[in-house]
């Protein structure tokens, strides 16, 4: 991989990073909120279904996720498994539609169930 | 009680070498060096060290003295002895060993080429003297950093370079950081290419080793930060 992509992901994982850390952020008190009302299961999905907002923040959770997470991963196998060129990168674009495939269908389930 | 004799373990051999005890006076204001030099002269010829100028200019004679990589000019004795341990003595981390206490430095200034870290004036030459203000952001920047008479004591204590051989290393990024802020340099996009590369200065974890243990105090991680965001910079205008 060139020195323009190495640095391009570089950028592109830290704006991942900052999207990351609201999307958790908000993920985590609506959990803590939830759960401390007593909520279940179904009443919880009743509440999520068909509601945009929702389903538009866990998408961008879910596909600043499956930016990220490979990049990262691509490094510690870089570093730790000296697992290096094109099959890296083709393994972790492939990690990468794998996350955001379930992260996706996740979401739209929660929205459409 | 005063100990009047003074016990180390050097390394001797290559990599697969082991450590041999030596024991000789300690004197007053010794240094290091001057205790191999010591037991070079009155013990054991065949010890191999390396050193040029004993006074910290040079950069030449650094070893890691009980697991910490130092100048051995300009480390005393009773800065490091603790009483009833020997002193341990190894030739730096992250280097082949050619022999003892010297390692071949080649790689490290293979890295300062690839890193280019050398100026690049252009094809023509300029037509007037370039004027760099003594205050200007770029020349503080340059100031910070530009005092490294390579040494190796960041390469051998970077983490990063222990487990990838590819990395670039402190020194040599830092080397870069001050060309990349030389207002007259005129190779500034292909250094760029050179230090973003996966082996360069996005690999860096901010372990700060290089920081730590600079016997110049220079700070190699703050110049790879100023690298990471000039090559991030680089990247989203497309300038690389």
């Amino acid at each position: 991989m060139n020195a323009a992509w190495t640095a391009r992901l570089l950028v592109a994982q830290r704006l991942t990073a900052i999207l990351l850390a609201f999307a958790v952020a908000i993920h985590l008190a609506t959990i803590i909120y939830a759960v401390r009302g007593g909520l279940n299961a179904g009443e919880i999905l009743g509440r999520t279904r068909g509601n945009a907002l929702f389903l538009a923040l866990y998408s961008v959770f879910v596909i600043a996720a499956s930016i990220h997470a490979p990049i990262g991963l691509r490094n510690i196998f870089r570093e730790w498994a000296n697992w290096r060129g094109r099959s890296l990168d083709i393994a972790m674009l492939i990690v990468s539609l794998i996350l955001l495939a379930l992260g996706l269908r996740a979401a739209l389930a929660v929205y459409a169930a | 009680m005063q100990i009047h004799r003074l016990e180390l373990d050097i390394w001797r051999g290559d990599r697969d070498g082991a450590f041999q005890t030596f024991s000789l006076p300690l004197r007053d204001s010794q240094t290091i060096l001057d205790v191999v030099t010591e037991i070079q002269r009155t013990q054991d010829a065949s010890l191999a060290y390396r050193f040029a100028c004993r006074v910290g200019m040079c950069g030449s004679c650094a070893m890691i003295v009980d697991g910490i990589p130092r100048w051995t000019c300009r480390t005393r004795v009773i800065d490091v002895q603790r009483k009833g341990k020997r002193i341990k003595l190894e030739p730096l981390r992250n280097l082949p060993i050619v022999k003892d206490l010297a390692v071949d430095m080649a790689v490290f200034f293979d890295k300062w080429r690839d890193a280019k870290g050398h100026f690049e004036p252009g094809d023509t030459p300029p037509a007037d003297f370039a004027l760099v203000p003594p205050d200007s952001r770029e020349r503080r920047a340059a100031d910070l950093a530009i005092e490294c008479i390579n040494c190796g004591i960041c390469y051998s204590a970077c983490d990063v370079v222990s487990w990838d051989e590819d990395y670039l290393g402190p020194a040599a990024l830092n080397r870069s950081w001050t060309l990349v802020n030389d207002v007259r340099d005129r190779g500034q996009q292909a250094r760029l290419e050179a230090i973003a590369t996966d082996a360069g200065c996005h690999s860096c974890h901010n372990h700060m080793s290089c920081t730590e243990f600079c016997p110049k105090n220079l700070s190699p991680t703050q110049s790879i930060a100023g690298l990471k965001r000039e090559t991030m910079r680089a990247a989203l205008k497309g300038e690389i």
